[in-house]
């Protein structure tokens, strides 16, 4: 058994011994990557962020065909080091633990070795992405467009000046248009970042000049990027030659203040600073003596004028630095030339590129408008959907109901029970909204039947109970729900967003609220218009005497009218809830704008809420705009102008006009 | 024949004889003063309802005797509270400041102490600069103008610019709702100037009193029972008048007191502006003893819970208000501070902390619907006084018309 096994390892030895030569030999013949990797031998073996670079220039840019895979297997770890001659070789584990490589020049399969003998190269994540980024010259002219398509992306999210000699090369041989037209795009904007030629690059402006692309404002900023500077002379025998100058400042002008001026000098190194009331007090605190400075009691010292003089003392014995006087700070700013430099030299191209830069402006500004339109209606339409059931309870019955918010939430929530019960999302909603609807008819029929219907002559008695039932549904929400934001999921065909170019884009989600609002719409119109419900609903706002001797049960009549506002409101909370958290205070959040809407737009007229609603987005949105930083402003400025257009329009913007009016 | 103001509503000995009597039993039960029974914190809590039951005779006065559902007096009581805050947070913080200064070698210059006073103040809020709208603050008498003054002209207005253009009922409710909700979001900002959502903390400390807060409850219980005892014999007298007659008038027809030549905006300013200052009196008493104020104090919400209290103990009689406020807000404290015990129903457990608000908005529907005279119609049963009963189909085109039953007895 013992001689077997020593049998065994001789003849294995012997077999290893034997490839080992047959490696040298091929190596020797082969073409010379396996050179140029052994000139870099101790960097690439111990590789270092720092340190690479030369070893993976000298594999890009040595012109072989085998430089792409070399870099492909080393970024991927698989490129071992043979410890007995320092070479380098793609590394395979075999299944008996050995490791199998194989030559870079010719692809010969060498045989296994232990993996004592060999040495696997790690590259850390930062050489990695050297390595990627010297790839990409390659995988530019891949043969998959997969491949391509990585490379141009990363080419896009990190540009490299020495990558546009290859981009420009791959472009002429590109089969797939659409890869074609994207590279084309790079080689523009890359040209303009990095050509060496500055006609070139001026050229490359005024092509790209005019496109709205997020891409190309990050290529122009860059370069026409302004840091303040400061030469000493005068104006214009110091003009600083070497620098692009943007704009000569005089301080005091222009949003450029003489102390701004002056920091800048400091800063500069061209100046001595001025003696602040902290220097003072720091002066003052150490040259304490016997609770005395320079004269002075320390407890006379509470006030500036007294600190001055005492300093002034201490500055004269020349124990501080002495205050730099306002004469001294003008003559200092008269003696300097202060300046605005561009961060490209060319000056050639950073005047092309401000005047691309400010007819991209002009474009951007008109298309951020039409973002800005679509975003107010997609407000508008949030705020029509939550209204449009008030428009119905409160603007036709003129029913005040403050549980409304609540009927929002009931249908928010039922819409995440129903995606409790049914995980499919799409199927969910479908199922969603006629559950949400019967929920909130139901509850909206059972709050009129017991309580509003006792109050229709008292509208103020109406709002208070119905503020009751509010707090208490609430409560009860909490209650069941508990206080966190419970998810109500979109299905996947409404997430993302509508994009027509890079600045204006719409959510698929807020398209679908605005169809939705056009639906109800629809529907409220058909309903009061067109059917029998509709007709006698009517009558009965008008004059409830007479349509019942008509025939028309105005009891049976309003409750259905109040459950049909109700069920919208519901209707209206599942869409809600697709957008906001669903809470147990998701209603209150929207009732007061809902009440203005209604209330502002003009009672009893759907079209009326349709313009308050308008009015209430757009006017949102114009105000963030102006003050994008807080919207709790802009909410409050809406709610103050429609305070004061209350005032112009009490009856809203569409108001009733003879016997329909009421009062 | 003139009959004097106390025996035209004798009521009213009888209210501030009860004030008093509570006052005073209160005070010696107390831990600062008396017996002890009663603790400090509880003292606190007592002084709070008593300025409730303040806002609640304004609010009443308002809407019970005017008929303006005002859904904003809660915002009046939150500036009131703001205003008075200012003032104690920035004198405390000065005397803090002046302390801390006083250890340093050389003795502080006012910019510099005002400056450490701002750090020390608008700190949370990222600034140190102290904002335009504390430009009175060092000073107790023109903060305590305020009080008054802020409340006061805001409600001016927007009374104003509400009953000017003859905007009532659940409009004028909404109109106020909305305004309350515009100030609490203004108020929640970081650049208000009014620390934004963190509000006016450390106000129950007295600047310069070295007395415990056993004894300054007492002193604010004092002053809450003196304002609400003021407040009351104010709003007492002014029903009584020829100007209650004409509010009374105006919340039963506007129109007609309109027609009979009354300037009913004139009216109803007045009164609105009276009781937003009443219910800033009100606030700056209430602050002190919670110690702390901030922007969610003026929701909008807060202004209806008014209106149910009122409500509850029953509108259009000032002490209807009072038992309402101190009753509602008494048991509220008592069912959310966890005292209340739970009921087990076997398979679930009543937790009175999570149910109260339903009781307390299902019992308020329930007023409403059933006895819309409130609490204080158990005293008409008392008295044995009797309204007539307006039961029966209208005679007129309009709801407030001569009913059938009345014209045929």
């Amino acid at each position: 058994m013992k001689n077997l096994l020593f049998a065994g390892l001789a003849i294995l030895l012997s077999c290893l011994m034997a490839t080992a030569q047959e490696v040298r030999q091929e190596v020797r013949q082969g073409p010379a990557i396996q050179a140029v990797l052994q000139e870099h031998q101790a960097l690439i073996a111990k590789s270092s962020r720092k340190t690479i670079a030369p070893a993976i220039d000298a594999i890009a840019n040595s012109g072989l065909e085998q430089a792409q895979t070399v870099l492909q297997v080393w970024a991927e770890k698989k490129m071992w080091m043979r410890k007995s001659d320092l070479q380098f070789f793609i590394g395979a584990p075999t299944e008996n633990g050995l490791i199998e490589l194989t030559d870079f020049d010719g692809g010969a399969v060498l045989g296994a070795l232990p993996k004592a003998e060999v040495k696997q190269l790690k590259p850390n994540s930062g050489v990695r992405a050297l390595i990627a980024t010297a790839l990409v010259r390659f995988q530019l002219s891949d043969p998959d467009p997969a491949r391509r398509q990585d490379a141009l992306t990363s080419l896009q999210r990190d540009p490299d000046a020495t990558l546009l000699a290859p981009l420009r090369a791959s472009i002429p041989a590109e089969p797939d248009a659409g890869l074609k037209a994207q590279k084309q795009r790079l080689e523009r904007l890359m040209t303009i970042g990095y050509d060496s030629d500055t006609q070139a690059r001026i050229a490359a402006i005024s092509d790209m000049s005019g496109g709205l692309g997020v891409d190309l404002r990050a290529t122009l900023n860059p370069l026409v990027a302004t840091t303040r500077n400061v030469v000493a002379g005068t104006f214009p025998a110091a003009r600083p030659e070497t620098a692009n100058v943007a704009a000569v400042l005089t301080p005091g002008q222009d949003g450029f203040s003489q102390a701004q001026a002056y920091e800048l000098l400091v800063a500069k190194g061209l100046a001595p600073p001025r003696i602040t009331q902290a220097d003072i007090r720091a002066a003052l605190t150490a040259n304490i003596k016997d609770e005395q400075v320079a004269g002075f009691a320390v407890t006379e010292l509470d006030n500036d004028a007294t600190r001055q003089q005492a300093y002034s003392v201490l500055a004269n014995s020349g124990a501080v630095s002495p205050f730099v006087t306002d004469d001294q700070v003008a003559a200092a700013l008269q003696s300097h030339v202060f300046f605005d430099s561009f961060a490209d030299p060319s000056p050639k191209v950073t005047t092309a590129a401000v005047a691309a830069l400010r007819n991209i402006d002009a474009k951007v500004s008109l298309n951020q408008a039409v973002d800005l339109t679509l975003d107010a209606l997609s407000l508008a339409s949030i705020y029509f959907l939550a209204a449009i059931g008030l428009a119905i309870t409160f603007g036709v019955m003129g029913v005040i109901n403050m549980a409304h918010g609540e009927f929002i939430m009931m249908g928010a929530y039922t819409g995440y029970v129903v995606q409790q019960i049914i995980p499919d999302h799409t199927l969910s909603i479908i199922v969603a909204i006629p559950a949400a609807f019967a929920v909130t008819f139901a509850a909206g029929v059972a709050m009129e039947r017991l309580v509003i219907r006792w109050l229709y002559a008292r509208p103020l008695e109406t709002l208070l109970a119905t503020f009751g039932i509010s707090i208490a549904l609430q409560q009860l929400a909490k209650n069941i729900f508990g206080t966190q934001a419970r998810p109500l999921t979109s299905p996947g065909w409404l997430d993302g967003a509508w994009a027509l170019n890079d600045v204006v884009s719409i959510s698929y989600i807020r398209i679908a609220i605005f169809c939705l609002a056009l639906i109800f719409l629809g529907i409220f119109l058909y309903i009061m218009k067109r059917t029998r419900l509709g007709l006698e609903t009517r009558a009965v706002t008008q004059n409830p005497n007479m349509a019942a001797s008509m025939g028309i049960n105005p009891g049976w009549v309003n409750m259905l009218t109040f459950g049909l506002g109700s069920g919208i409101a519901g209707v209206a909370g599942v869409a809600i809830g697709l957008f906001a958290k669903v809470t147990s205070e998701l209603g209150s959040d929207y009732i007061v704008q809902s009440f203005m809407t209604v209330v502002v737009g003009g009672v009893g007229n759907i079209w009326g809420t349709l313009a308050g609603a308008a009015m209430v987005g757009f006017l949102q949105k114009g105000i963030e705009w102006l003050n994008p930083s807080n919207t709790l402003a802009a909410q409050t400025y809406m709610i103050v102008f429609i305070i004061i257009f209350i005032q112009f329009r009490p009856r809203g913007i569409i108001a009733l006009k003879g016997r329909a009016a009421g009062d | 024949m003139q009959h004097s103001f106390i025996s035209k509503n004798p009521s009213v000995l009888v209210f501030l004889a009860i004030l008093a009597l509570f006052t005073l039993s209160v005070t010696l039960l107390s831990e600062g003063l008396g017996l002890g029974l009663i603790s400090t914190s509880f003292v606190k809590t007592l002084g709070k309802t008593l300025c409730l039951c303040l806002i609640a005779v304004a609010m009443d006065l308002v809407w019970g005797f005017t008929g303006i559902l005002s859904l904003g007096h809660f915002a009046f009581f939150g500036l009131g509270g703001y205003m008075i805050g200012m003032w104690l947070m920035y004198e405390r913080t000065r005397l803090i400041v002046v302390q801390s200064l006083s250890q340093s070698e050389i003795p502080p210059t006012q910019s510099e102490v005002v400056d450490a006073i701002g750090n020390q103040i608008f700190g949370v809020v990222g600034s140190s600069e102290f904002p335009l709208v504390w430009i009175f603050a060092d000073s107790l008498v023109l903060q305590l103008a305020l009080v008054l003054l802020v409340p006061g002209i805001l409600a001016l207005v927007f009374g104003w610019l509400a009953f000017r253009s003859r905007v009532t009922g659940v409009y004028l409710s909404i109109l106020t709702q909305a305004m309350t909700l515009a100030l609490a979001l203004y108020l929640f900002q970081n650049d208000s100037g009014l620390r934004g959502n963190n509000g006016l903390s450390g106000l129950q400390n007295l600047p310069g009193v070295s007395a415990s807060q056993d004894a300054v409850s007492l002193w604010f219980l004092w002053a809450s029972a003196l304002a609400l005892g003021l407040g009351y014999l104010l709003s007492a007298w002014i029903v009584s008048g020829k100007f209650g007659s004409a509010i009374r008038g105006i919340r039963d027809n506007e129109a007609r007191v309109r027609f009979l030549g009354y300037s009913v905006v004139s009216y109803k300013l007045a009164i609105f502006t009276l009781t937003a200052c009443i219910a800033a009196i009100a606030g700056a008493l209430y602050y002190p003893q919670a110690g702390i104020i901030n922007p969610a104090e003026m929701a909008p919400i807060a202004s209806i819970y008014l209106a149910v209290l009122v409500a509850i103990g029953g509108r259009g009689r000032l002490y209807g208000a009072v038992i309402g406020a101190a009753l509602v807000s008494l048991l509220s404290t008592w069912f959310t501070g966890g005292q209340a015990p739970d009921i087990s129903l076997g398979f679930y457990t009543i937790k009175w902390v999570d149910w109260w608000l339903v009781l307390l908005g299902l019992s308020f529907v329930a007023v409403t619907l059933f006895a819309p005279k409130g609490i204080g119609g158990l005293v008409d049963y008392w008295t044995n006084r009797q309204t007539p009963d307006r039961h029966g189909a209208d005679l007129g085109p309009d709801d407030g018309a001569l009913r059938e039953q009345e014209a045929l007895k």
